[in-house]
């Protein structure tokens, strides 16, 4: 449980911080503006790419096989942006993991693996492992919409704290899901492809 | 992406090139400091630069379009709204964008790694770079040497730059250098102008000297 909580506390130096989970493209086009609008995107952000990522995470903590994983989690991740998003955040997740945590399962993950398989192995119970990832799917962009948006905190807080969680964590250790987020894969796409100002690195 | 070769992960702060840090506030002339780093020790060392602009990829374009140095040296990393923690807390981006030139460029020499501007506290973490540099400027004001800070009193270097502006701003240099000496104790002081001295002779000596 205490692996869990430092990987998805904030201040973990996963390299989490540089990335908004497409928030930054969505509050530049106008499509994220306050809280309620804020709400609407990080529900549907856990329903559809939190529950695919906790599904896997699951499914690498019950010890399948972490390449056929890593091959599957691509198959569901058509956005190559949002592909080389979660590499980034995985490879980071590992580097910070390779001090903290040494162990030969570590050594049985692809080179630059996706981020749900490495919380899968290093968290160890799927509904644990499920819990993290899909509460990562979620803070991230919320922490990016209080930066970006100059949002209130207690109040983007209160949201995160009231969404469904528990509940995607509990569905994701059931099956490998195969969920579509076409939104996202185009705000990913079109994010990688911005002129100018760019904060995030997804 | 190459990064996946990374540094054996006992050995966390050393691939294979040593790392400089160049960290500031905003508009102190890091990205011109840098800039003339690149052109005084381009020719004799295998030169990479990782910039971290707050806003766009600014510096690295500058960088880019000043011909200072081939562009498949320079990476921009996004910093999240948060350039002290990119060079500080979690310094996982830059990393990632450190092993990437490694990756391209095996025999480096020297990689200048440039914070985006920030504030007076803001230093590099020892995970991040070997040595750091900050740099302030005459024209943010004399008394910035003695309001301290982790930069002016810790930093491997400081640079005050643009001193050919001190008549025009009011900045008292000797009240700024002995101010500086003072916070700093033994650690080196450089005072320079780039419209005068364009390749920095005294911090290019200084960095040959760290390597």
């Amino acid at each position: 449980m205490l692996t869990a909580l430092i990987l998805a506390d904030s201040r973990f130096p996963g390299g989490g911080h540089v990335h908004s989970g497409g928030l930054e493209e969505a509050a530049a086009r106008g499509l994220v503006t306050d809280e309620p609008s804020l709400k609407s995107f990080l529900h549907g952000r856990l329903l559809t790419a939190g529950l695919l990522a906790a599904g896997f995470a699951a499914a690498a903590a019950r010890g399948e096989d972490l390449e056929l994983l890593d091959l599957e989690l691509d198959a569901r991740t058509p956005s190559p942006a949002q592909r080389e998003a979660s590499r980034a955040q995985g490879r980071g997740m590992l580097r910070a993991a390779r001090r903290a945590w040494p162990s030969p399962r570590l050594s049985s993950l692809p080179a630059s693996p996706h981020q749900p398989l490495v919380i899968g192995v290093l968290v160890g119970d799927p509904y644990e492992a499920a819990l993290t990832c899909a509460y990562l799917a979620v803070s991230g962009p919320a922490s990016a919409a209080v930066r970006l948006l100059g949002l209130d905190p207690f109040g983007v807080n209160a949201i995160v704290a009231a969404l469904p969680v528990e509940e995607v964590a509990a569905r994701a250790g059931k099956e490998l899901p195969a969920l579509g987020s076409p939104a996202l894969d185009l705000l990913a796409e079109a994010h990688v492809r911005r002129e100018g100002v760019r904060l995030f690195g997804s | 992406m190459g990064a996946n070769h990374g540094p054996d992960p006992h050995d966390h702060h050393h691939g294979t090139a040593p790392r400089i840090g160049i960290g500031g506030p905003v508009g102190s002339g890091k990205t011109a400091l840098t800039a003339a780093l690149c052109r005084a020790l381009g020719e004799q060392l295998s030169l990479a630069v990782v910039t971290n602009d707050i806003y766009t990829t600014e510096d690295a374009d500058f960088l880019r379009r000043a011909g200072v140095l081939d562009p498949a040296r320079i990476e921009a990393v996004q910093t999240g709204c948060c350039p002290h923690t990119a060079i500080r807390d979690d310094i996982t981006a830059n990393l990632d964008a450190v092993e990437r030139l490694e990756h391209k460029f095996p025999a480096l020499d020297l990689v200048i790694i440039e914070s985006g501007g920030d504030n007076l506290t803001a230093v590099f973490s020892r995970g991040l770079v070997d040595k750091q540099i900050f740099v302030v400027d005459v024209a943010g004001g004399d008394k910035v040497p003695r309001k301290g800070g982790p930069g002016v009193t810790t930093a491997d270097l400081l640079v005050i730059n643009k001193i050919d502006l001190a008549p025009f701003v009011g900045a008292d240099m000797d009240v700024m250098i002995s101010d500086a000496h003072r916070m700093r104790g033994e650690l080196p002081v450089i005072a320079q102008s780039l419209v005068e001295t364009p390749e920095a002779p005294e911090v290019a000596k200084w960095v040959l000297a760290q390597l």
